[in-house]
């Protein structure tokens, strides 16, 4: 196991070390997200109780589009100089490499996301009248729900045409239940109409098999070749 | 096997059209909503048929990532695409069943969203295939199968809640069917099986030429002496 961490630990530093060298991903997201932000608010303009209503739809599109962004970098930076060759016949176990990749997706995209919610909050008057602590773990669970599927999907449109149209064509259909108590659960704490409790449990369900998912078949798309 | 194929063509011809009449005349007409509810015996049998394929095309990818036999990526492949041919089916026939009888097309009720769902996934399966430059396509498309049928209970589940949260007013039917309905709708499905069959089975082979036209070609190209090209 110790084996498999150190592996893990080493390729995340990596990355982190080249993304905060280069801020590739961080900045085409947040620009991304950004304009996504502006051309809603110029879209709908809703007053504070309309806005309650859809924000939780808007955040999570802006997010979701803005994640697909990064995902599509994950794989492509390794094609150069036939790295993820090397990855392939290294004896590091495969699921490292894939715990890394996706850790280092959900962070880049937990700091998007923390960067853009006060402007979200700013844009559309938000104001919580549920339990707002409770945005904390379904924002968590929500984006792994996101990475983790996206990071595995994203190995598999390497090997396509048209790469980066592939992958959210894959990632979208699959996402819709993560997506849909995702949003909902932002919708039920913003209006504090309901409890988001079903959602929370739906998204931990999702989180919970297909991470186990992943790790049982990236070998397998890993090795495709 | 070669004779079997006419054979079951014939069968499935006159099973259609046996089924047709029965359902479009021997069949009670429906007391509140009329004729259209013969739209029914269509509807419901591509729907179970869809279904099925889709249930093949799973076991087929699950069975191929451990064998490796190329027969049953192309079970795969042919399921899936016969399948959305049927679901497609399903989906159109709904709402013109929906609009005369609820008044409304579309509603975003758990079976409608679900089976939307369901062939989205599919569809997207089958552009991955068809954009796929490996050869390795039968692998990623197997992975991505399991995961749409992973994907099924959760899209389930959380359109259940969603839609038992706000309830619509339409309520499709329920409660007992007519024995003469079920009846048609029985043979009904049955035409429906063999002529999915039928499909199935000339798309396999055509399938399977293809294939063996590909590794032809190949084989020539390397065979081809230099000077040649």
């Amino acid at each position: 196991m110790s084996f498999v961490s150190s592996i893990t630990a080493a390729t995340l530093a990596k990355d982190i070390r080249l993304e905060w060298r280069s801020k590739d991903a961080i900045n085409s997201m947040l620009f991304f997200a950004l304009l996504v932000v502006v051309v809603f608010s110029f879209s709908f303009d809703p007053i504070a109780e309309e806005s309650r209503q859809i924000a939780g739809g808007l955040i999570w599109v802006a997010f979701l589009f803005a994640a697909v962004v990064a995902l599509n970098q994950t794989w492509a930076r390794e094609l150069r100089n036939q790295v993820l060759d090397a990855y392939r016949v290294s004896p590091a176990p495969a699921n490292s490499l894939f715990l890394a990749k996706a850790l280092g997706n959900f962070l880049f995209v937990a700091i998007l996301e923390a960067l853009m919610t006060p402007l979200f909050i700013v844009f559309y008057k938000l104001r919580a009248l549920g339990p707002a602590w409770q945005l904390i773990p379904i924002a968590a669970l929500g984006t792994w729900a996101l990475v983790v599927n996206g990071t595995f999907f994203a190995a598999m449109s390497l090997r396509t045409r048209a790469r980066e149209i592939m992958l959210p064509l894959l990632l979208f259909p699959i996402s819709l239940p993560s997506i849909l108590a995702m949003v909902r659960a932002t919708t039920a704490i913003l209006t504090g109409e309901e409890s988001a409790k079903f959602w929370i449990v739906l998204l931990v369900a999702y989180d919970l098999v297909f991470t186990t998912g992943c790790l049982l078949l990236f070998e397998t798309v890993l090795q495709a070749e | 096997m070669k004779r079997v194929f006419p054979i079951l063509a014939i069968l499935t011809a006159v099973l259609l059209s046996y089924a047709m009449y029965q359902g479009l005349v021997v069949a009670p007409t429906e007391k509140t909503m009329g004729d259209v509810q013969r739209i029914f015996y269509y509807h419901v049998p591509s729907a179970w048929t869809a279904f099925l394929l889709f249930a093949i095309n799973f076991v087929a990818s699950v069975i191929y990532l451990f064998r490796r036999n190329p027969k049953l990526d192309a079970v795969a492949l042919v399921s899936a695409e016969v399948g959305v041919v049927f679901c497609t089916v399903v989906l159109v026939t709904g709402p013109l069943w929906a609009r005369p009888v609820w008044g409304i097309w579309w509603t975003w009720d758990i079976r409608l969203t679900s089976t939307l769902v369901l062939w989205l996934i599919y569809v997207s399966y089958l552009m991955l295939r068809r954009f796929s430059t490996s050869g390795q396509t039968p692998v990623l498309a197997a992975a991505l199968a399991i995961f749409g049928a992973l994907d099924v209970p959760l899209v389930y589940f959380s359109i259940w809640y969603f839609r038992t949260q706000h309830p619509q007013p339409v309520i499709g039917g329920g409660g007992s069917i007519d024995p003469r309905m079920l009846h048609v709708l029985l043979i009904n499905w049955l035409a429906f099986m063999c002529f999915a069959a039928l499909v199935f089975w000339s798309r396999y082979r055509a399938e399977m030429l293809q294939r063996e036209v590909e590794e032809m070609q190949s084989l020539e190209a390397l065979l081809e002496p230099r000077g040649a090209l």
